[in-house]
């Protein structure tokens, strides 16, 4: 899929650079986006180290299990063939967690560990098992208690309540939420039926 | 965070040397997800620059305004799931012209706070432990952003009109 995507990408945007004339705008973009790249990636690094740390301790502590019980009970209706006390279902709910406060930062590297801890439960190698892809679809869409940086973004430019917009910020979100996880979960049984059908397909549009 | 490291301190962790191998573990994780990002990030970026974004944004905008959305939002909708930063470009410049409280300053709000950048948590998520197929993570996730679109309209309406 990512592959179709990426070369769309490319392509479509040399196509319509040209058809504008506008060559150097094009070949900027090349390097700006590269440096851009390698600057989101030097911001981040930190960050996830740090965090990184930050989550070993939550590890050693036993901090992580006590946080798994109380998310426990929602993931394991949506990921039912994970086992409840794996490391995968500890490193989910301390994801959700920082989701939920506004710690955007600190659920990246949580999400990456459960991400490990998930590849280790499946046999499909290098494709994505069901509970890898309802588990990125959770994270595509950010469920947040109090969004603190748009709040910030708002009232810098000078808006007289920044938090006036959170109920529709909740509803929204929830609706989002519920329909990835709906089209994960339903295609991820299409995608069973009859005899692991993209196996069979192979690397072929949506089913890859 | 003071939290956790006090909380391993009192369990008697030791809690710097642990935090130390946490971190080396988050450097690889970095290193691992490099490559991908760059690809990503500069396709995107060749996106927005060769005017492709303008473009489709263009083509939307009447159809969004049968619908009741104002058009202003529509590049924001566009670029908000392929790049983080440059939604927030879009974000403030709105906030610049319309204002923060008003109608579009709200949807807009509403939109940044209730989606996420579906494709860099996908490249980073699947990037960070080597899987190449992400089946249909992509379609679930456009179609959770497209939902977040039309919800910010609907609740900025029901909710606090103009």
């Amino acid at each position: 899929m990512m592959n179709y995507v990426w070369v769309g990408m490319i392509v479509v945007s040399v196509v319509v650079g040209i058809c504008r004339g506008d060559y150097s705008a094009l070949a900027g973009s090349v390097m700006n986006g590269a440096a851009q790249a390698v600057e989101l990636l030097v911001s981040v690094l930190g960050i996830i180290c740090f965090w990184s740390g930050i989550m070993e301790i939550a590890k050693e502590s036993g901090l992580n299990d006590k946080l798994a019980k109380i998310f426990s009970p929602v993931l394991r209706l949506l990921f039912r063939n994970i086992p409840r006390d794996s490391e995968a279902m500890k490193y989910m709910s301390l994801n959700i967690s920082a989701n939920l406060l506004g710690l955007g930062n600190a659920a990246t590297p949580f999400g990456i560990a459960a991400m490990q801890e998930l590849k280790k439960l499946s046999d499909k190698g290098e494709t994505a098992s069901d509970s890898m892809v309802l588990f990125v679809v959770m994270n595509t869409a950010s469920l947040q208690l109090i969004p603190t940086t748009l709040a910030a973004y708002r009232s810098t430019y000078g808006s007289k309540s920044p938090f006036d917009i959170l109920p529709a910020v909740w509803v929204t979100s929830t609706a989002a939420l519920v329909v990835g996880l709906t089209v994960a979960k339903l295609l991820c049984l299409k995608g069973k039926n009859p005899v692991e059908k993209h196996k069979r397909e192979g690397d072929f549009l949506w089913s890859s | 965070m003071a939290f956790f490291v006090v909380y391993g301190l009192v369990k008697r962790v030791k809690v710097f040397d642990v935090f130390l191998k946490g971190a080396k573990e988050g450097l690889k994780t970095v290193y691992i997800i490099a490559p991908t990002l760059i690809g990503l990030i500069t396709a995107v970026t060749m996106l927005r620059e060769s005017g492709t974004t303008e473009l489709i944004a263009s083509w939307v905008s009447p159809l969004a305004e049968k619908l009741g959305f104002p058009e202003e939002i529509v590049p924001l909708a566009l670029l908000r799931p392929v790049s983080g930063g440059g939604s927030t470009a879009l974000l403030l410049g709105i906030y610049e012209d319309f204002g923060p409280d008003s109608f579009t300053g709200r949807i807009v709000s509403v939109m940044a706070g209730a989606t996420e950048t579906t494709f860099y948590a996908i490249a980073v998520y699947f990037g960070s432990v080597g899987i190449k197929k992400t089946r249909h993570t992509l379609l679930a996730g456009l179609s959770a952003d497209f939902t977040a679109v039309v919800f910010s309209v609907l609740t900025v309406r029901l909710f606090s009109p103009a």
